[in-house]
């Protein structure tokens, strides 16, 4: 109709959205087979954001982040030999939702090497307030992303297994499935050894940690806590950090 | 439009599943908005910030809406008015900022390939006219964009600047007077 060259210019201001602004806004699932069965995965454009198991995943993802939730065409990069081997190399995490506290206590978790457990105090210690063992269980108990985060390896001090997000039984046969010989751990805190050290090396350990699996029994001693290994002139091993509010 | 609007098939598509539904609210109306918010905010940066905000924001209301409430909405004006809304907040957030503030926030997630993009919009579209629409008094703007760059009904634009319709055309007349005038300036 009009030729106006004003009216012209402003229609041709008008432009398409960019191909990648649909990636910030909605996130994009899949599901994934793992040890315990099949998962869905929730990620955004920063990494992955939501890992759940069972019914509810969508709602539940709704009520957590209230953002859209659109079929992914493929696991995101990584994902899939993360969940295979528990290495997270190439694998991005959202967590932008934490609090600053939650996220050290993943960056702890995320530490402890597969087929291995630590007690929560470890965690509590190694977040950097060694008092908030309560806080660090709430913290795990909220964890976004089970089995990439492993909260599954952070069990009671007492040689119970503890709580999980996806239940105790799920977490009892992920450690198994990585190996943690869980009767021997029980066993050990029957007796109270909580700590295992070698007198051919003058090193402590946790139970789980590679050095003390490779201890023979004839060099293998067990200690209540760390302070009784201490004063027997043990040393905190290096690779497990027993005892980290002390050595800070 | 208004009688044709009762068979909307975003508002089928939202009464079906809200998340299969905001993917077509999506697709249908993403120009819509981010040209809205490009041409109001003057800053491609901006304008994604605007335009995801805006789509969030719509998502989490819907999520609490009853469905006699999304069946009664029409999902094009309603959009535009939580831009309208995003547009106004951020703006005056901003005003309250000193300039330094904002050259020292965050930058992530800005891919640094959009400057490119950006830059060769500008000179598609007349790099010029978009920088004169930023000349315009705020409520001038709004309706020249809405009317002649994205090209909402007048009715409708009243309905999302919440003015009357007569308002809505004198705003829209005076900014086309104005920007004829910049333009003669130069």
């Amino acid at each position: 109709m009009t030729q106006d060259p004003l009216l012209t210019g402003l229609a041709a201001l008008a432009v398409d959205a960019p191909e990648s602004l649909l990636e910030r806004i909605a996130a994009r699932w899949v599901r994934v087979p793992a040890p315990i069965g099949e998962l869905s995965v929730a990620s955004t454009d920063q990494g992955v954001a939501y890992v759940h198991h069972g019914e509810g995943f969508a709602e539940a993802f709704r009520k957590r982040f209230g953002r859209p939730l659109l079929p992914a065409t493929r696991p995101p990069a990584g994902l899939l030999p993360a969940l295979r081997t528990g290495r997270l190399a190439g694998l991005r995490l959202d967590l932008r939702g934490l609090s600053p506290f939650q996220r050290s206590v993943l960056d702890a978790v995320r530490e402890i090497p597969r087929g291995e457990v630590r007690p929560y105090s470890w965690v509590a210690a190694r977040a950097g307030r060694p008092k908030a063992v309560r806080a660090v269980g709430a913290a795990l108990a909220s964890n976004p992303v089970p089995l990439l985060v492993p909260c599954h390896r952070v069990t009671r001090s007492d040689g119970m297994t503890g709580g999980y997000v996806f239940g105790t039984p799920a977490k009892e046969r992920l450690l198994l499935g990585e190996g943690v010989d869980l009767d021997r751990v029980r066993a050990l805190a029957g007796e109270r050894v909580f700590y295992l050290a070698s007198d051919t090396t003058g090193v402590v350990c946790f139970p789980t940690c590679h050095n003390a699996r490779r201890i023979t029994p004839a060099h293998r001693h067990g200690f209540r806590d760390l302070a009784q290994a201490r004063a027997a002139g043990y040393r905190p091993c290096r690779t497990c950090r027993p005892g980290q509010e002390a050595v800070r | 439009m208004g009688d044709i609007d009762c068979l909307d098939p975003v508002r089928e598509a939202l009464l079906d599943d809200l998340d299969t539904g905001f993917a077509a609210l999506y697709d249908a109306h993403r120009g819509l908005v981010f040209s809205t918010a490009l041409r109001l905010s003057g800053s491609w940066a901006d304008a994604e910030d605007y335009t995801a905000e805006a789509f969030l924001r719509a998502y989490r209301a819907l999520s609490g809406y009853p469905p006699e409430r999304i069946a009664e909405l029409q999902p094009r004006a309603w959009l535009m008015t939580i831009l309208m809304n995003v547009w106004r907040n951020c703006a005056r957030a901003k005003s309250r900022r000193p300039p330094t503030d904002l050259r020292e926030e965050p930058v992530d997630g800005v891919d640094p390939g959009q400057d490119v993009e950006a830059d060769a919009v500008r000179r598609e579209t007349g790099d010029e006219l978009a920088e004169l629409l930023g000349r315009l008094p705020p409520e001038q703007r709004a309706a020249v964009v809405l009317r002649h760059v994205v090209d909402l009904p007048i009715s409708e634009i009243a309905a999302v600047l919440k003015i009357p319709q007569g308002t809505v055309k004198s705003h829209v007349s005076r900014g086309l007077k104005r920007l004829r005038a910049l333009g003669g300036v130069r």
